[in-house]
């Protein structure tokens, strides 16, 4: 079983439709990396402890190193580069820019996107409740302050 | 945010490479895949310490998808002598032995062979089918063992450095090195108090999320180009062709964006392997670590082992200091220079009239071991901090009094005899101590820990070439990898030396071909070094377009001003004309090109240092402790970007954070790492943490024109130190031992410190 | 990661037909959270994932009509965490369905996949047992309902056939005057593996003495386990104090804990104790009787 089990698997990512021609094994991480060349999400841990692989499936954020890409038939996958539209910002992407939100920058697309599904579910946070939802998250560049920050922020403009 | 050009320096203003990171288009290592890449995957040794006797590739050579298997046997023939650079100096043989095992395999995860193969699955399931015959040998894991008489020998050939003459036994010591003054006996004699303690502190991995990563392209003509994520392009470069014995310009370093290195990524580490399997193939190939690799083989910081014996009199003075500091080297002789950092800038900071202090590098069998961040300083000022606060406790004295009345003067000399630059730091003591975050009675159920740290930087060189545009724009590139926001607060520096704002300089980071040498993004050298290269750079831009403006003056260009955009004739104003005149005279017009290049080197020597405070509560029936309060004073000479500087305080105090309260290498008996994951190797979430309040101290360091000092690794320093002072002041127990993880605080309070478990 | 087949049926009926036909060859694939690094690591090694997400079964979420509450093998745990009926009458699942990893793995990972991994640190087992839960289960012999409690076997081992599956959790609706409290100890605040868990259920008779107590403890024993001495030293009893101590100390008598990354045998003995009383206490407090 090698390579012989490959298989069509259709999904929409960031609102286009794909087509995919992939084995079982391949992660929903390495099936965007590689087969789509969506470099955003990041591979820190492939075990779900890390979060910089973080894209969201069906409106909600997972880690896409423990996700299969041949689950995702028919399902709405959104990645960082979906977030918002050609080289327009979305305003927590602003947000991380504006505030120091990031160094090396590499945990930086898994932040923004569990930023947007926390402002979805919360949109006036407060830190407690931005430093649980954001845990699942590592950096270790900024020690988190410049990033609930930057979360405040993202709110507090997406607010007015 | 646009900065005048006056104010380029000093605005908080975002990374001017921001927008790639946000939008996920910032291209790492583990990002680039060119047309036609073999994935390369290594086989690692499952022992900590064994005699390889065989290894058979023939099965993984023939799987369908593999093109070829390395091992030591496909490199060449090396000088036995020739060293190679980075932030330390090692033996190339040593270095080549780690990063591909020969005879034997020396810890859990030496690399064995390399696999490349179309598609990282089938290298994986390639290295199952590659046979190694092991003779297992006895192991050792820890300090203490690993300085025992009989213990087993990693390396027979290895001689204490530092000891010539005294012994000729094959040892585990690698170096001895030893500092003293004044007379410690009488020392003594003066004392009221003598206390004396060993300290523990375990091994840390850097953390950073991006693993190691790299893709090798050989071209026809044999021209090797890496692309890799690397904290020092030059350095990684001069590695690699000492290690494949091939000549520098036969060797090409394209440094990616970087995810993080705090000094781990300063070696090469993938590059080898995958190198040997593109010769091999002539395909390029690309290699990603896995998090587990991460933690067993690229090199954590040193676990270390330490004793302090100290007396001071009823002021505070210490009277006679001693002190022994074992560092863990891993398997290669290396962390000599973070022992000698300990000894020199460690003990500085304080006046100690009468001390003798010894730091030995010790060989074990784990990964070599490698810097991060301030190397050494975290563990010896663990053991050096902790005393001081003993001190203040055994004499009922303000423990920052204690160290004001021990405090090094500026100019006086420091361990090592050599003066101390100018650090303020008796003032700045005097400053923290009147802050809130130390005169507020410390809340019901809370303790408080006060620690220092101080650093000696500015080393090495640096190059930088500045471009003028037609249309009055700059094109800078530097050779220092940028890995906190190098391109951001150079494009400031540029941008206020050249009298233009941040947007006018586009600001790069040039491979090993498009730029002059430049060392390492170690050492906290790059605002200050590679500033001054900037500074010098843009300089020289601004002397070559005054010679161009002299032309059309039919003037001298020592006559020509520059200011607010233009250059004057000092003795007749109306000749003038302005950069955006003079610069497509310059570029397509013929006047000639105008490329500005600075280099720094041998700049002088400044410290920066830093205090720092941290309140915690501790469950005494779990052993939980929590960070209350966390206040960071540092000393950012003049803060380039403010933003950024606090981002690197409130990271490394992160990191000592974490370090302190979780993080910790779990070895087995055998030498097998049980921990290699983010799960289990515990690094601190955002709820682990509150916001860290950083403040600025102390003022420009007058060495320098730019008056900067480093950041990036002082602040790493005082959190071992801060944190374990207050869980002891919080607890009524003094505890000695990193990690101070729960079940260690329970028994420490359970038992007594250093508890039995 | 080595390789495998994979299949998605839409119905119980052809799930249970694809179980029996691989049998010990196949594993469910619920969240993935477990079995997708477990299988990159080479810990299991199934030749087919079956996932269950696509199984309407498997995805229930409502009443059982007798006031208890079904809820599927593979449905999400961030809607068990999120769902007000099961915050304010179940609370101990609602707390373990919102410890288990963090938010990702939430969005993820399900009652199936920490049942079904049977690892003895699961923190949502502790709370199903402690309120009285069963799960339903299909096979090719044809579908059963077991308590939760008896269908572990082992670390990693249900007592299920490999040609079963677990279809749905039920929880049957509470007692008056009761309650259910989870506590787990890990060393950060987040994103960790239990080193003891304890879960209790609490019910008042009218004189507010313990009617009836469950406690079931994680991460002590090779299986999650029921602490009966504590539950018997306080139940017809006045919690107070010294008693939810009392209990904590004959809780340890369950725990045959290991040594570990995680914690030693020793200090997860100790911690029986502490969570053991804590969680009493705090299950007491929301029935409003304060003992501390
Ligand atoms: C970063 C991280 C943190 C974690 N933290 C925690 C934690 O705090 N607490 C905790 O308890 N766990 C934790 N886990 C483990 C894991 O997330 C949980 O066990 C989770 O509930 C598993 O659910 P899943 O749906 O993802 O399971 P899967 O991985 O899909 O499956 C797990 C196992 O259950 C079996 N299975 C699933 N569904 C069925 C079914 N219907 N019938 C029969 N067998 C079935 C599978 O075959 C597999 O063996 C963590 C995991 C990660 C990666
Ligand atoms: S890579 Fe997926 S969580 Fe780390
Ligand atoms: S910015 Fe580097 S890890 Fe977060």
């Amino acid at each position: 079983m090698t390579t012989t089990n490959r298989r069509i698997v259709q999904f929409t990512v960031n609102g286009n439709s794909v087509e995919v021609a992939i084995t079982p094994r391949q992660t929903l991480l390495e099936v965007v990396r590689d087969e789509l060349g969506l470099t955003g999400a990041k591979e820190g841990c492939s075990n779900g402890n890390c979060g910089s692989c973080t894209i969201e499936v069906d409106g909600v954020t997972i880690n896409s190193c423990c996700a299969l890409g041949v689950e995702m038939d028919g399902r709405e996958v959104n990645t960082i580069e979906g977030l918002a539209p050609g080289n327009d910002l979305h305003p927590i992407q602003k947000a991380y820019m504006n505030n120091g939100g990031f160094q090396c920058g590499i945990c930086t697309p898994g932040f923004i996107l569990s930023t947007d599904h926390l402002l979805k579910m919360i949109p006036n946070p407060t830190e407690e409740e931005i430093r649980l939802h954001l845990a699942g998250n590592l950096c270790r560049c900024t020690g988190y302050d410049k990033i609930v920050r930057s979360v405040q922020a993202a709110a507090e403009d997406m607010n007015s | 945010m646009v900065a005048t050009p006056e104010k380029a320096i000093g605005q908080p203003i975002a990374r001017v490479d921001a927008v790639e990171r946000v939008k996920g288009r910032a291209v790492y290592a583990p990002d680039l895949t060119l047309p036609g890449t073999l994935h390369c995957k290594i086989l690692r040794s499952p022992h900590a310490h064994a005699r390889i006797k065989s290894i058979d590739t023939s099965a993984a050579e023939e799987y369908p998808g593999v093109k070829a298997v390395v091992t030591h046997k496909d490199l060449p023939a090396l000088d036995s002598d020739e060293q190679v650079g980075g932030e330390v100096t090692l033996d190339a043989v040593y270095l080549r032995q780690f990063l591909m095992a020969s005879d034997r395999v020396l810890f859990h995860g030496h690399p064995v062979a390399a696999v490349a193969a179309t598609s990282p699955h089938i290298a994986e399931e390639a290295l199952d089918l590659i046979k190694v015959d092991y003779e297992p040998l006895p192991a050792v894991v820890g300090i203490e063992d690993a300085i025992k008489d009989d213990a087993p020998i990693i390396h027979e050939e290895v001689r204490t450095r530092g000891l010539e003459g005294r012994s000729d036994k094959p040892t585990n010591i690698s170096v001895h090195m030893e500092l003293a003054r004044g007379d410690v006996a009488k020392g003594y004699e003066e004392a009221d108090v003598v206390l004396e303690g060993e300290y523990r502190i375990g091994m840390v991995h850097q953390g950073y999320i991006e693993p190691q990563a790299c893709t090798v392209d050989v071209d026809a003509t044999g021209h090797i180009t890496i692309y890799t994520t690397t904290q020092a392009s030059f350095a990684n470069k001069s590695q690699n062709a000492a290690l494949l014995q091939v000549p520098l310009n036969k060797v090409t370093v394209v440094p990616l964006e970087i995810g993080g290195g705090f000094g781990g990524k300063g070696f090469t580490v993938p590059e080898l392997p995958t190198a040997l399997l593109a010769l091999k193939t002539g395909a390029p190939v690309k290699t990603v670590l896995s998090r587990d690799e991460v933690f067993r083989a690229t090199g954590p910081a040193p676990d270390a082992y330490c004793w302090i014996k100290a007396g001071a009199n009823k002021k505070g003075e210490v009277t006679a200091f001693e002190a022994r500091f074992y560092l863990d080297a891993g398997c290669l002789p290396g962390s000599a220079l973070y022992v000698n950092n300990i000894l020199v800038a460690g003990l500085s900071p304080y006046k100690l009239p009468n001390f003798q202090a010894d730091g030995y590098d010790v060989l074990t069998n784990k990964s070599r071991s490698q810097a991060y961040r301030a190397p050494g300083l975290p563990e010896g000022a663990f053991a050096i901090e902790t005393m001081m606060d003993e001190l203040a406790e055994a004499l009922d004295m303000d423990p920052i009094d204690l160290r004001i009345a021990n405090i090094t003067d500026d100019g006086a000399p420091m361990s090592d005899g050599m003066a101390l630059p100018v650090t303020r730091f008796k003032e700045i003591l005097e400053t923290v101590k009147k802050h809130d975050s130390w005169t507020s009675p410390v809340p019901e159920g809370r303790g408080r820990g006060v620690a220092i740290g101080m650093r000696r930087e500015g080393s090495g060189t640096s190059t930088a070439t500045i471009q003028l545009n037609a249309d009055a724009t700059f094109s800078l590139i530097v050779g220092s990898v940028d890995l906190t926001g190098t391109r951001t607060s150079m494009a400031q520096i540029a941008a206020e030396e050249l009298g233009v704002t941040v947007d006018e300089v586009r600001s790069t980071v040039g491979d090993t071909d498009s730029v002059g040498y430049s060392d390492g993004s170690w050492g906290s050298r790059i605002t200050y070094v590679t500033g001054m290269a900037v500074k010098n750079a843009s300089e020289d831009v601004i002397r070559q377009l005054k010679e161009r403006a002299a032309e059309g003056f039919q003037a001298s260009a020592e006559d020509v001003e520059y200011a607010d955009r233009t250059f004057t004739l000092r003795d007749n104003p109306e000749q003038s004309i302005t950069l955006a005149e003079l610069a497509p005279k310059c570029v397509g017009m013929g006047l000639g090109a105008v490329i500005g290049t600075g280099i720094a080197a041998g700049v002088r020597p400044v410290t920066s240092t830093g205090v720092q405070i941290c309140e915690v509560e501790v469950d005494e029936s779990t052993g939980r402790a929590t960070i209350a309060r966390y206040t960071a004073f540092q000393d950012p000479g003049r803060a380039i970007n403010p933003m950024a500087v606090e981002g690197q305080v409130q990271g490394a105090v992160a990191q000592g954070v974490g370090w302190a309260l979780w993080e910790n290498y779990e070895w087995g008996e055998d030498g097998i790492l049980k921990n290699a994951n983010f799960l289990d190797y515990r690094m601190p979430t955002a709820l682990d943490l509150p916001m860290i309040e950083t403040i600025f101290v102390g003022g420009p360091a007058p060495e320098n024109p730019l008056g900067v000092r480093g950041v990036g690794e002082v602040p790493i320093i005082p959190p071992l130190p801060a944190v374990g002072n207050a869980v002891s002041r919080t607890t009524g127990i003094r505890h000695r031992e990193i990690p101070l993880n729960p079940e260690n605080v329970f028994w420490a309070t359970h038992n007594g410190a250093n508890g039995a478990k | 990661m080595r390789n495998f087949d994979y299949v998605a049926p839409t119905s119980l009926t052809e799930a249970v037909q694809a179980f029996g036909q691989a049998g010990d060859k196949a594993r469910a694939l619920a969240g993935g959270t477990d079995i997708i690094d477990q299988i990159r690591i080479g810990r299991r090694t199934p030749e087919l994932l079956i996932d269950t997400k696509r199984v309407p079964e498997m995805m229930v979420f409502e009443g059982d009509g007798a006031g208890g509450l079904r809820i599927g093998a593979a449905l999400p745990l961030y809607r068990v965490r999120d769902d007000a009926n099961v915050q304010a009458t179940y609370p101990a699942l609602a707390t373990a369905s919102g410890l288990v990893g963090a938010v990702q793995i939430q969005n993820r990972a399900t009652l199936g996949g920490n049942v079904g991994n049977a690892a003895p640190s699961g923190d949502t087992i502790p709370p199903l047992v402690v309120l009285g839960s069963t799960v339903v289960i299909a096979g090719p012999r044809g579908t059963r309902e077991e308590p939760v409690e008896n269908i572990f076997a082992g670390p990693g081992q249900m007592t299920i056939a490999p040609d079963e599956c677990l279809v749905e959790f039920r929880v049957p609706a509470p007692k008056a005057n009761s309650s259910s409290y989870y506590v787990r100890f890990i060393p950060r605040a987040e994103m960790d593996i239990a080193v003891v868990g304890v879960g209790v259920s609490l019910t008042l008779n009218g004189g507010g003495q313990i009617e009836d107590v469950n406690i079931s403890l994680a991460s002590v024993a090779p299986t999650p386990v029921r602490a009966t001495d504590a539950e018997n030293v306080l139940r017809g009893e006045t919690l107070t104090a010294a008693l939810a101590r009392e209990a904590g100390e004959q809780a340890e008598h369950h725990a045959s804990p290991i040594s570990d990354v995680r914690g030693s045998a020793d200090y997860r003995r100790e911690l029986t104790k502490v969570l053991t009383r804590r969680a009493v206490a705090a299950c007491a407090a929301q029935l409003g009787v304060n003992v501390t």
